[in-house]
């Protein structure tokens, strides 16, 4: 039995009443659907917003992190005001403004392999708006072990992806991706940015699919994988195969329970920068700072693309990008002191890493990067 | 020539372009050309044993090419391949 609206409801809904696709019947149905949103990010955002607009009865959304000021370039359901609060609740508290309608229930939690059938139980849908590879494969054999669509977005600069995986015997992430690529082989929004308002369009996409497998209507991007340009503002669609050897649905799954998604993929299940190598490795800004101080010959490398220095720079440094590095060996010697910065510490580990699979042995990465030496030592620079 | 799309992550490694025209008549010899025009994309296309890396994701047109020949896929003159990304974002 669908839920009956109330007269609030009609006048609230009655665009969506008006078309015979959705009409009394549909909007009663997306009242009565649950719908779980894994990230209260930049998909996220544009996700819950629209879904809960829509008048989805239940939406249930999961994040542990905080507000942020970078953030808000993109994450367009948080604001000012609520800076440094959880950000499930400054979403929680927007959705419920925008319709009181419904039901928000939130999870102030780390969404893992342990919490993972709990929280989703009572949802019909997965929507995946998470930032990282470790919670992208979780989503996904979340949804094929319990069987819910998982509408898939993923976006990096100015490139946006969509899908709908899981549904009507289609194909799931890991027929696509059987595999995560290698650590710092792909890098996160955190290191190489993306466009404030592509998560928008992805994510409306995402909120679009979820409409139509509840509505029944049109043609999900169910086998379909929709690749979004921005900057050529083109759209294409390839075909997406179920794969009969995917090692979670398919034909003999060697998956039959959640594991371990961080060591699976070899990073941590978020996009925010560590931006430590290891006590062994590391050199903290103030270190540095006392060791230049004390005209102690060293080189400085930033590993940084060539338009960050224009933000914020550090007097004598040379810059050899972490994409030119390998081939730049031969400008380093292995005999220096060389300290290898970035904005945050995320690629100058992967260029300390290539330089002591090199055998360079006198190499350290400044702990926390550019940004870290902006807070410690530097303020006049800035923090980005 | 065959075109090959490079997608964005990719980009820094392939000096900065999103397409490259290269010389091949099967996908096999347009990956390859890639490679020898810009050899730092090589470890992001193949792992060690010379394979294409299982998050690596080929079409020509709509299809993977795994539906097709894989790398012994024929090309013409004016096909276009790309590469879909893994990306993690949101």
């Amino acid at each position: 039995m669908l839920p009956e609206l109330s007269h609030e409801e009609i006048h609230r809904y009655s665009r969506h009443l008006l078309i015979p696709d959705v009409g009394l019947e549909g909007q009663r149905k997306l009242k009565a659907a649950s719908v779980l949103v894994v990230g209260t990010g930049g998909l996220g955002s544009p996700v819950a917003l629209y879904l809960a607009a829509a008048g989805i009865g239940r939406i249930g959304l999961v994040d542990y992190d905080v507000v942020d000021f970078s953030n808000l370039q993109r994450q367009i359901i948080h604001g000012e005001s609520r800076l440094g609060d959880l950000k499930v609740e400054s979403a929680r508290d927007r959705l419920l403004d925008l319709n009181p309608e419904i039901q928000v229930d939130v999870y102030n939690e780390f969404f893992n392999s342990q919490n993972a059938f709990e929280i989703a139980e009572p949802y019909d849908i997965i929507m995946d708006g998470t930032d990282n590879f470790p919670t992208r494969y979780l989503v996904n054999d979340l949804c094929v072990l319990t069987g819910k669509p998982n509408v898939y977005g993923s976006i990096y600069r100015f490139d946006g992806q969509a899908s709908v995986f899981n549904v009507d015997g289609g194909p799931c992430y890991r027929c696509l991706f059987p595999e995560p690529p290698p650590p710092g082989l792909v890098p996160s929004c955190a290191e190489g940015g993306v466009l404030g308002v592509l998560p928008g369009t992805i994510g409306t996409i995402q909120a679009t699919e979820a409409l139509k497998l509840i509505l029944g209507i049109g043609e999900p991007l169910i086998g379909r994988l929709l690749l979004y340009d921005a900057l050529d503002l083109s759209f294409q669609t390839v075909k997406l195969q179920k794969n009969p050897d995917c090692k979670v649905c398919g034909e003999n799954p060697e998956v039959t329970e959640l594991i371990d998604y961080e060591a699976f993929c070899g990073v941590p299940a978020h996009d925010q920068e560590e931006g430590s190598a290891g006590e062994e490795w590391d050199i903290t800004a103030q270190q540095l700072a006392s060791n230049l101080e004390s005209g102690k010959a060293l080189r400085l490398i930033d590993v940084r693309e060539p338009h960050e220095l224009e933000i914020s720079h550090l007097d004598g440094a040379e810059l050899i990008p972490l994409g030119q590095f390998a081939s730049r060996l031969s400008e380093l010697d292995s005999s220096e002191e060389i300290v290898l910065f970035c904005k945050a510490g995320t690629r100058s580990i992967r260029a300390l890493e290539i330089l002591a699979s090199a055998g360079f042995k006198k190499i350290k990465n400044l702990k926390g990067g550019i940004n870290a030496w902006a807070e410690s030592v530097d303020p006049s620079l800035p923090i980005y | 020539m065959p075109a090959l799309k490079i997608p964005t992550p990719l980009r820094p490694y392939a000096g900065g372009e999103s397409t490259l025209l290269l010389p091949g008549e099967d996908v096999a010899e347009v990956l390859e050309a890639a490679v020898k025009s810009y050899p730092e994309l090589k470890k992001h296309l193949y792992n060690d044993d010379g394979q294409l890396r299982p998050f690596v994701n080929v079409f020509l047109g709509e299809e993977n090419i795994n539906q097709l020949d894989g790398l012994d896929t024929t090309l013409e003159e004016n096909d276009t391949l790309l590469i879909i990304p893994s990306i993690a974002g949101g």
